[in-house]
């Protein structure tokens, strides 16, 4: 999905984008979600965090490092790639498995909070619920997204939003990230408004 | 019987002529012929040829009709620009025997589009142990003077020698697939690169040069004539220089296709050994059995000198090796392919790709050395008053895209598909009767 | 994105690299609980095996069914190939039996082309003749990797019977397209003429293949080389003069203890399997802590479901 920049001004005629979140909108976004994520799981006691590539990995790592700033508990963080476990595979040329990396202690037992950047159909967190079941046995399974754009085509919901956008089918959201784009911003795009 | 004249048609390249023929010769030339109740052909643009001669052809009858008969070889042949064929004898039963070779000549006879003169064995059955009844099947009928194995060679040295000798009797020669079998256990093409790179068992050039240079001392030595089948190697080129430098009594032929294809092609390149050819035109796979043959391709640099030894003389005929092969024995694995490729219906246009406008080269090289070596008697002659009327005019300006299934070969394994070929035959006689008209066999 | 898998030389460096890095993220699976990734589901994979080589075909199997695919073993003894159907109507046959990939051994060189010629789906090479067996080469590689950290740069000397070699002819096209120069060591008999006469025996590598040299002296290579791939030699060769004598062969070519020690610390042993031991390796070798024969076995899992997944896991047409 090719997203102009928003520095730009977009003609007329073009799609629109706008920026939703802005790099401090980000950062305070992150830092809320790191508060609930305290709150609801009584200190982090027992989490995980597990980022689902590609922005849910970096996403996590910041939740996991936010989380030691405020209460100094150290939640362990993994990633989980879920290329094997889409039910999209065969829509599209052989996607690349990304790596899968468990904390040290595991994740059996465990209340294990999948991270993600963008909540939309929900097939990509079918797929990690998916993938999960396969790598252990976590006591529970929460859902964090920086993103919640809405048009879910599962009953899936997240137990923590960043904020929560209204979109348009033909509109898409992107979201970089300082350590995978150089910048911390989300954006609107598509459209014609 | 009709007579036909041909109008301004180019004599073996030579300046416009008419040419009447009547009552299975060629009965005037010259400029403005006027012949009332003659059929009329227009000559224009065309060239006219002695028919050609092929000393090497497979008619797989008796034994493969499923591959090719007498009759339907007989037809590619005509349409070919050939007159006459030599039937190789390693059909089944072998054409070891007079029987045999009386067989397949009446066939040739009641096909009636080309004189078929068969090959006799030179071992029976073609086992390389002892000498077949070769004075029985001179004096047959079929008249044989050439006498080869092909498709086997004739290892044991001393069998050779004596075969050598034996036929001097009645003017014969030893037709020798020089193949050292020991060294070509196995082997699925040329020995090189490229068969490293596939995997497949090579086929070694030397294998073919040692029997060559055993066979040329041979020859030598007991003073009998030898013609080497199917040259494939620039060291066989040049072991003949020296034999023919010294007198030995060798003739030696190549087939279009070693004049034309490399062992790149069976690694699915299209590496053609022609400035003229192929630019556009490449294999559609690699391994492809159509490509199989026996001997195998060879590199670029045997296909050169193959090329300027046949218009040297060194090798002193195009022969075809015309091996027709059912579909299932090319449609398989390349170790379980049979060898052999068609070659009667596309003999002219490679031979016009490397000799390009000589025509007194082609008709040397196609038609009157062919036709001496084989001792046919009416073949091999230019078209001149009183001449046998085996001719063939080729359209020298036609492109032609190979079709296979176009092809009058029973067998579909040609390796020229799709290519774009030069010359056309537009007619082929046979002692004064038409074979072919207008590109197309009259029977 | 390739279709076909039927020779080393049909990777690039980045298509063999993605396979390397995918492997290792498949053997992290044979370490769970649930050795299974449903990324094959529905997918039919066909064990099309002319030779009987259980070990090649029992690695395959396991890999396409750790990615969930339905797998159909089709062996040649026992079956109407042994009445003499014909490869393509063998194929005409998978076909429409609905097979996605088709996994093939086979005694002629070629044979898995042909098979790609005639059907829709992917071929696997899994051995053909005495031409090539990419997946060993890529298992190889992975073990390489695995051991000393990097392809790009090793000196690796393929030992053996190299003429009739499927294993080396993959290796020599898949290591130098990673960057490793390759040394073929072994009897002149048994190193093809033309690559003995493009290196320049015992000399240093050409401009026509930067990446690989001849010598025929073991002892000369050894103290230079990071990785030995000794390769199976049979007993028979002897009988077709390839050598004269198995005594004679092993101690020229064989590995044993001392010349073990003629290595650079860190070189690792390799051999393809199955080994024939007291020739061309020692039991004392062969069982030491730098033979990696048997994660080579393992990673042979891991590299097929890679493979497997590379071919069969989108929509590649
Ligand atoms: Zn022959």
């Amino acid at each position: 999905m090719a997203c102009p920049p928003a520095a730009h001004p977009s003609p007329e005629r073009q799609p629109s984008v706008k920026v939703i979140l802005a790099s401090a909108d980000v950062q305070r976004v992150v830092d809320r979600i790191a508060h609930q994520i305290l709150e609801k799981t009584q200190g982090a006691a027992d989490t995980v965090l597990l980022g689902i590539p590609t922005r849910g990995a970096p996403l996590a790592r910041r939740l996991a490092a936010r989380i030691s700033t405020f209460e100094d508990v150290d939640v362990p963080v993994g990633v989980l790639d879920i290329t094997l476990y889409r039910d999209d595979l065969r829509r599209h040329a052989t996607r690349a498995v990304g790596p899968t990396q468990l904390p040290p202690g595991g994740i059996d037992g465990k209340r294990v909070v999948l991270v993600d950047d963008v909540l939309f159909s929900g097939r990509t967190v079918r797929a990690a619920l998916d993938a999960l079941n396969d790598v252990g046995r976590p006591a529970s399974v929460q859902l964090a997204v920086l993103v919640d754009r809405g048009h879910r085509e599962l009953p899936i919901r997240a137990d923590y939003v960043g904020k929560n956008i209204p979109t348009a089918l033909a509109e898409s959201v992107k979201v970089t990230l300082v350590e995978t784009d150089g910048a911390d911003e989300v954006r609107l795009c598509g459209g014609t408004r | 019987m009709t007579a036909y004249l041909i109008k301004n048609v180019s004599v073996v390249g030579g300046a416009p002529t008419d040419l009447l023929i009547r009552d299975g010769v060629v009965a005037e030339t010259g400029r403005g012929l006027d012949a009332p109740d003659a059929a009329v052909v227009d000559g224009s643009g065309l060239v006219a040829l002695p028919g050609l001669v092929d000393l090497h052809t497979h008619l797989r009858e008796p034994g493969r009709e499923d591959a090719e008969t007498v009759e339907s070889g007989s037809r590619a042949a005509a349409l070919g620009g050939y007159t006459a064929v030599c039937a190789m004898a390693n059909t089944s039963p072998v054409a070891d025997t007079a029987g045999v070779v009386e067989q397949v000549w009446r066939l040739g006879r009641q096909a009636g589009l080309v004189d078929v003169q068969p090959i006799g064995a030179v071992t029976v059955g073609l086992a390389g142990e002892r000498l077949a009844e070769l004075g029985a099947m001179a004096d047959s009928p079929a008249r044989v003077r050439i006498f080869s194995d092909d498709g086997h060679c004739v290892a044991d040295p001393k069998l050779m020698r004596r075969a050598l000798e034996y036929v001097k009797a009645f003017d014969g020669i030893i037709a020798q697939h020089a193949e050292e079998p020991r060294l070509t256990e196995g082997a699925q093409m040329h020995e090189g690169e490229v068969s490293t790179r596939l995997g497949l068992t090579g086929w070694p050039a030397v294998a073919e040069e040692a029997i060559i240079a055993r066979d040329v001392l041979l020859a030598e030595h007991v003073g009998s004539r030898l013609h080497v089948c199917h040259v494939s190697t620039a060291g066989s080129v040049e072991v003949l220089r020296q034999a023919k430098a010294r007198g030995v009594r060798v003739t030696a032929e190549v087939t279009p296709h070693h004049l034309l294809l490399t062992d790149e092609v069976v690694a699915g390149r299209g590496a053609l050994a022609s400035p003229g050819l192929g630019v556009d035109w490449s294999p559609t796979a690699s391994y492809d059995p159509v490509f199989k043959v026996n001997p195998p391709l060879r590199t670029g640099t045997d296909v050169a000198a193959l090329r300027a030894a046949l218009a040297e003389g060194v090798i002193d005929v195009v022969a075809t090796d015309h091996a027709p092969h059912a579909v299932e024995d090319k449609e398989c694995e390349w170790a379980y392919a049979r060898p052999g490729m068609l070659g009667l219906e596309t003999a002219l246009s490679i031979a016009l790709d490397v000799l390009g406008p000589r025509w007194d080269l082609i008709a040397d090289r196609m038609s009157r050395t062919p036709a001496r070596i084989a001792g046919l008697d009416g073949h091999g002659l230019d078209p001149a008053p009183g001449v046998p009327a085996n001719l063939t005019l080729v359209d020298p300006a036609a492109r032609r895209v190979v079709e296979p299934a176009e092809l009058a070969s029973r067998s579909r394994n040609t390796p020229y598909a799709r290519m774009t070929l030069p010359g056309r035959i537009v007619a082929t006689f046979l002692r004064g009767e038409p074979t072919v008209l207008d590109g197309k066999a009259v029977k | 994105m390739i279709r076909h898998l039927l020779s080393g030389g049909d990777l690039d460096a980045g298509t063999a690299t993605e396979i390397l890095d995918t492997a290792a993220e498949m053997a992290t699976v044979a370490g769970r609980e649930v050795k299974k990734l449903p990324a094959l589901r529905g997918r039919t994979v066909v064990n099309l095996f002319y030779e009987d080589s259980t070990r090649t075909r029992i690695s395959f199997e396991a890999a396409a069914k750790r990615l969930s695919a339905d797998v159909i073993n089709f062996s040649a003894k026992g079956s109407s190939v042994t009445k003499g159907e014909s490869l393509k109507d063998t194929a005409l046959t998978l076909q429409a039996m609905g097979a996605d990939a088709v996994v093939v051994r086979h005694p002629a060189s070629g044979a898995p082309h042909r098979l790609a010629n005639w059907l829709d789906g992917s071929v696997v090479n899994a051995g053909d003749g005495t031409h090539e067996h990419p997946t060993q080469a890529l298992l190889d590689a992975y073990t390489m990797r695995a051991r000393l950290g990097r392809l790009a740069g090793l000196h690796v000397a393929i030992v053996g019977d190299v003429l009739h070699s499927r294993v080396a002819r993959s290796n020599v096209l898949l290591l130098s397209t990673l960057g490793a120069k390759v040394t073929l060591v072994g009897p002149p008999t048994l190193i093809p003429v033309d690559w003995a006469a493009r290196a320049g025996v015992g000399s240093a590598a050409t401009d026509a293949d930067p990446g690989t040299d001849v010598c025929y002296d073991l002892d000369a290579v050894l103290p230079g080389v990071d990785v030995v791939m000794m390769l199976r030699v049979q007993r028979e060769r002897m009988n077709d003069s390839y050598f004269p004598s198995a005594r004679e062969y092993a101690r020229r070519y064989g590995l044993d203890g001392p010349r073990l020690r003629r290595l650079p610390e860190h070189a690792i042993v390799m051999h393809p399997g199955p080994m024939n031991r007291g020739m061309e390796i020692t039991p004392e070798v062969a069982d030491s802590p730098r033979s990696t024969i048997v994660e080579q076995v393992a990673n042979g899992v891991s590299v097929r479901m890679a493979v497997l997944y590379l071919l069969l896991g989108g929509n590649n047409r």
